[in-house]
C-alpha cells in the first residue's frame, strides 16, 4: 500500500481486479492491491463481504475467482486451526515446520510455546486445551515459520486481553522484521502504521 | 517433509487406535455372522475346496474397506491439517500419499495377516491361505488408491456415507473379480499367475492415477465450505 517511488521493494502479493465468486455470485467489487514488505492490512467488512473467501483465495483454496493475482508461499490461518487434536503442541509444531520446510529444533519450539503462553502444556494433547489456549498454540506456530507473508482470519477469536495484545506484537514484530500481514478482523488490532482495506458487498448481484 | 508427515500419521495411527482396531473388528464380526447363519455353506467339501468362501471373504473385505474409508479425511478435515497441508506443503502429493499408505497399512496390510483365522471360519482349503494372502497383499493397495478418491470427494459432506458406497464399490468390482478369483484357482490347484498380473496391474494404475484424483477432490472438498 505503500507507493515506493525510489526503491521499489518485491512484492508479497500483487492482486489486479481481484474479485471472488461463489456458486456464480460475486462477493465484492474488483479489487487491485499490492503488499510490500512491512504492510499490515485490516481487512473490514461486514458478515458475508467475502474477507475470509478472499484469504482463502490468495491462500490457493479458493479457485472461483475473476482477475489475476501473484503471491509468494503465505501462511494462511483460518477458522480451524490445523493442530491434530491426538498430538501435543510439540509435534503439532514440528509437522508445520517439516511441512513447511523451515528448521525446527526443540529449543527454538518451546521459546515459542513460551512466548505464546503456552508452554505448560507443551507435552498435553491439544484435544485437552481450550480454544483460547489452542490459538496461542497456532500463534507460536507463526513465530517459528520463515513465510513472510500472513493471511489471517480473525485471529482474535477465543483469545484474552493479554493475548489479544501478544496477537498485536507478534504482528507487528513481523512486519518490522520485513514480512507483511493481511488480517481479517472485526475488533481493529492496535498496530500503528496500518492501513485498511474494505470490502463492499457485492449488492448487484452480477452473475458472470 | 516427507519425515514429518511419516512422524505425524504414525503419532495419530498409535493414539487413535479405533482406526485400527474398528474395522478389524467389523470384519472378524460380519465373517462370524456368515459362519453362524449359514455353517453347511463353510465346511469344506470332499475336493477341500469352499463354493462360498472366496466370494464371501473378498465381499467382506471390501465392506471393511468402506467403513474405514470415511473416516479416512474427516479428521484432518474438520481439524484444518487438511487445508494447511495444502497452503503450506511443498509437495501436497506426497502428503496424500503418505496417508493412503498409512490408511492401507492400518486396514488392508493386517487383514493380510488375519487370512489364516479367516480361513480357517470360512472353511477356506489350507493350500489356498498362501495365495489368498497374496490375492489380498496385491488387492488391497488398489482399494485404497481408488478408495482415497471417493473418501477426498465426500469428505465435506456430514453423512457422505452412502454416496461414498455408490460411488467407490463399483470401481472395487475388478478387484473383487480378479480377487476372488485366485482364491477358487488356488483352490482348485491352478496357477494363480494370471491373477496375479491383473491384481498387480490394478493396484499400479491405481497408484498412479488414485493420488493425483485425490488431490483433486480433496481441493473442491475443501472449496465447497
Amino acid at each position: 500500500m505503500i507507493d515506493g517511488a525510489t526503491l521499489t521493494p518485491q512484492p508479497l502479493l500483487h492482486a489486479t481486479a481481484l474479485s471472488c465468486e461463489r456458486g456464480g455470485q460475486r462477493l465484492f467489487s474488483p479489487l487491485s492491491l499490492s503488499v510490500l514488505p512491512g504492510d499490515y492490512i485490516e481487512l473490514i467488512g461486514e458478515n458475508g463481504s467475502g474477507k475470509s473467501t478472499l484469504l482463502r483465495t490468495l491462500a490457493g483454496l479458493h479457485s472461483q475467482f475473476t482477475g489475476e493475482y501473484r503471491s509468494q508461499d503465505a501462511l494462511y490461518q483460518g477458522h480451524r486451526l490445523g493442530l491434530d487434536g491426538l498430538l501435543t503442541p510439540l509435534e503439532n509444531l514440528a509437522w508445520f515446520a517439516g511441512l513447511e520446510d523451515c528448521p525446527s529444533d526443540r529449543e527454538t519450539t518451546l521459546d515459542a510455546l513460551d512466548r505464546a503462553g503456552v508452554l505448560v502444556k507443551a507435552y498435553s494433547l491439544c484435544s485437552a486445551m481450550s480454544a483460547g489456549q489452542q490459538r496461542r498454540v497456532a500463534m507460536a506456530r507463526w513465530l517459528l515459520s520463515s513465510r513472510k507473508l500472513w493471511l489471517l482470519d480473525e485471529p482474535l477469536t477465543a483469545l484474552d486481553a493479554s493475548a489479544q495484545g501478544l496477537l498485536g506484537e507478534i504482528i507487528a514484530e513481523h512486519c518490522a522484521s520485513g514480512g507483511a500481514a493481511i488480517c481479517a478482523t472485526h475488533n481493529p488490532i492496535d498496530i500503528s502504521n496500518k492501513s485498511e482495506l474494505i470490502l463492499q458487498a457485492d449488492k448487484s448481484g452480477a452473475r458472470s | 517433509m516427507i519425515r514429518a508427515a511419516l512422524v505425524r500419521e504414525w503419532q495419530v495411527l498409535l493414539r487413535g487406535r479405533g482406526t485400527v482396531i474398528n474395522p478389524i473388528a467389523f470384519l472378524l464380526l460380519t465373517t462370524t455372522l456368515f459362519v453362524i447363519a449359514a455353517p453347511d455353506a463353510m465346511t469344506t467339501a470332499a475336493d477341500q475346496s469352499s463354493a462360498v468362501a472366496p466370494g464371501v471373504l473378498w465381499s467382506l473385505v471390501l465392506l471393511t474397506q468402506l467403513l474405514a474409508l470415511d473416516s479416512m479425511y474427516r479428521r484432518d478435515f474438520d481439524s484444518g491439517v487438511l487445508e494447511q497441508t495444502l497452503v503450506g506443503a511443498q509437495v501436497p502429493f506426497v502428503a496424500v500419499l503418505i496417508r493412503i499408505f498409512m490408511q492401507w497399512l492400518s486396514t488392508g496390510f493386517i487383514m493380510v495377516g488375519l487370512v489364516p483365522l479367516l480361513g480357517l471360519m470360512l472353511g477356506l482349503s489350507s493350500q489356498a491361505l498362501p495365495a489368498t494372502a497374496l490375492a489380498l497383499l496385491l488387492g488391497t493397495p488398489a482399494l485404497s488408491l481408488l478408495g482415497s478418491i471417493g473418501a477426498s470427494v465426500t469428505v465435506g459432506f456430514n453423512r457422505g456415507g452412502v454416496i461414498l458406497a455408490l460411488l467407490v464399490l463399483p470401481l472395487f468390482l475388478p478387484t473383487l473379480v480378479f480377487g476372488a478369483d485366485m482364491v477358487i484357482s488356488a483352490q482348485a490347484g491352478r496357477s494363480v499367475m494370471p491373477q496375479v498380473y491383473a491384481l498387480s496391474l490394478i493396484s499400479l494404475v491405481a497408484l498412479a492415477l488414485a493420488p493425483f484424483a485425490t488431490l483433486a477432490g480433496l481441493k473442491i472438498s475443501l472449496e465447497m465450505q
